[in-house]
């Protein structure tokens, strides 16, 4: 399709934003993903309340106070939240894939990530495996870079 | 409280649909704020200030469109302030223009915004571009996927099924046939719906709104003036709003305050809105609401955070017919969000809508009778509220 700008025909003007960025990470976020690199989930936590993290951030936001303390997450938890997508969306993964937000121990909030590991091909049947409540651990990718994708979800098998 | 009251006078809708090939942005909310203006019988002499209602603008592709808007709204001259609370941006802006009159500080405002969601095929992905860079955003959350999540729950707790929500899209069909300004319209079947193709668990195609073009304009005026130049003005009666955790995953499990499925950012701005407007007993005494569902699962728990109905409760009553024109309660008499969603303005689309139809002017829409309506929007990630109670009287 042409894209480039300024070039019209009858009806419309085609137009395209290209725009580059450097976000800066800051400590907590860097903290994070610096555990990640050595494989582990690093959770903030506020001795005020009592509350634990993830995704980590520098307040709790029930106390108002700074999250005090650094705790490893356990690696394995709940799924609170599922879906799986069957579309493909623009700059997305191409599907199938599932997500899902999944509380790991000694976490008090959810964290979404990728669930890998499940056959799709069956979407009821996918989701009959995802319910709120089921176990699932922590992969992690064989050389992590220190991103979010650098570990996914898998459902524990049943044994 | 208010020091003033305050009512809207005149409304103004463009036809809304994928594309507006005839008119630039610009003109396309021109034609809203002229509509607005005639329907109040004001010219812009009369109003003091412009409010502009405004989402992302990376969908009609020009950078904070706003300034590039005032010539054409006539807001040259005037005080002017953008609004933007994602899909509750509308609510927000309505509520902007509400404050500005409420306070004393102006005694007309216009408030007027358009969008044009299709100008680019990229929607998903600018909507995946509002998710922090660091945690979420790589996790292919976009506004389909995030609220797929939340109705994954909805479904665990009180069991409803994906039927269910595909009753709620056939009456949304249906009712937007008698609304001329619908996007999408006509008579479907539950089995249409199921067989829609599927995009995200539990969602079909039809289950999700339309990417619309269009604009909207309300006229809010102070009590004196609406009296003066109105015949039957819709109070605002009570304004409630509420932002939340943009965190998803702090509003589930046994350590959250608030359970995200439930959608309660509708009911603490609701329970601010009503106590504004005197509604103890909304079933009672509301006709009519026009609720922000731009998916098939999102009117259930805003029904049972408003207190139409007990939790769990809201998709049985929906079998039963409670909420069709005319019944228990009229829910989204216009088709509501599921047949348009322009996003910028859904939310003062949904205002506009829910004021036409206590201003007795909703045409083959309009349900007989209509005291109070309720008018919502969300946005964000379902983390922004809003609730507007409008009413024939003022309170």
């Amino acid at each position: 399709m042409e894209k480039t700008a300024n070039k019209s025909d009858a009806n419309v003007i085609y137009g395209e934003w290209n725009v580059r960025y450097a976000y800066s990470v800051g400590k907590v976020a860097g903290t994070f993903f610096e555990g990640l690199k050595r494989k582990k989930i690093l959770a903030p936590r506020c001795t005020k309340s009592g509350l634990s993290y993830l995704p980590p951030r520098a307040y709790c936001e029930r106390s108002f106070e700074p999250c005090d303390e650094w705790a490893e997450a356990g690696q394995e938890g709940v799924i609170e939240a599922a879906t799986i997508v069957t579309a493909a969306f623009e700059n997305l993964p191409p599907p199938p894939y599932a997500i899902a937000y999944v509380r790991l121990e000694g976490v008090n909030t959810s964290m979404i990530n990728f669930v890998q590991g499940l056959d799709l091909t069956d979407v009821t049947a996918a989701m009959a495996r995802l319910k709120p409540g089921t176990p699932v651990q922590v992969e992690f990718v064989e050389n992590p870079e220190g991103c979010i994708t650098d570990f996914h979800y898998i459902v524990k098998s049943v044994s | 409280m208010p020091k003033n009251r305050a009512a809207i006078i005149g409304v103004g809708e463009t036809v809304f649909r994928k594309h507006h090939p005839d008119k630039t942005y610009v003109e396309l909310a021109q034609e809203a704020a002229v509509k607005a203006l005639a329907d109040a019988g004001l010219t812009m002499d009369a109003i003091d200030a412009v409010v502009f209602s405004m989402a992302p603008t990376q969908f009609m592709g020009v950078n904070d469109a706003d300034k590039w808007a005032v010539d054409s709204i006539f807001a040259a001259g005037k005080p002017f302030l953008r609004v933007h609370t994602g899909g509750a941006t509308g609510g927000s802006a309505l509520h902007a223009g509400y404050a500005h009159v409420a306070s004393g500080m102006y005694r007309a405002v216009l408030v007027v915004g358009a969008d044009r969601i299709a100008e680019t095929p990229d929607a998903q992905h600018i909507l995946n571009l509002i998710w922090d860079r660091f945690y979420e955003h790589d996790v292919a959350l976009n506004t389909v996927t995030m609220t797929a999540l939340s109705t994954h729950r909805q479904m665990h707790f009180h069991g409803t099924t994906q039927e269910q929500f595909a009753r709620v899209v056939v009456r949304a069909r249906r009712n937007a046939m008698k609304n001329p300004h619908a996007h999408l319209k006509g008579i479907i079947t539950i089995d249409d719906v199921m067989r829609s193709p599927r995009v995200a668990w539990p969602y079909k195609l039809f289950d999700i709104c339309p990417r619309s073009s269009g604009a909207a304009a309300v006229v809010v005026a102070h009590e004196d003036i609406a009296k003066e130049v109105c015949s039957r003005p819709a109070f605002i009666n009570g304004i409630g709003a509420i932002a939340n955790t943009v965190f998803m995953g702090d509003r589930m499990g046994p350590s959250a305050d608030t359970e995200m499925s439930e959608i309660p950012e509708a009911a603490y701005a609701g329970r601010e809105a009503y106590a504004q407007a005197g509604i103890t007993d909304p079933i009672r005494q509301i006709q009519v609401v026009e609720l922000y569902d731009p998916f098939s699962s999102t009117q259930f728990p805003q029904l049972e955070s408003l207190n139409f109905c007990k939790r769990g409760e809201a998709a049985r009553l929906s079998d039963e017919g409670a909420f069709e024109p005319g019944a228990l309660l009229t829910v989204n008499p216009s088709g509501g969000t599921l047949c348009t969603n322009p996003i910028g303005v859904t939310g003062l689309v949904r205002v506009a809508d829910a004021a036409l139809q206590v201003m007795g002017k909703a045409g083959e829409a309009q349900v007989p009778g209509v005291r109070n309506a309720l008018a919502t929007a969300l946005g964000g990630s379902v983390q922004f509220a809003t609730c507007t109670v409008l009413g024939a009287d003022s309170v």
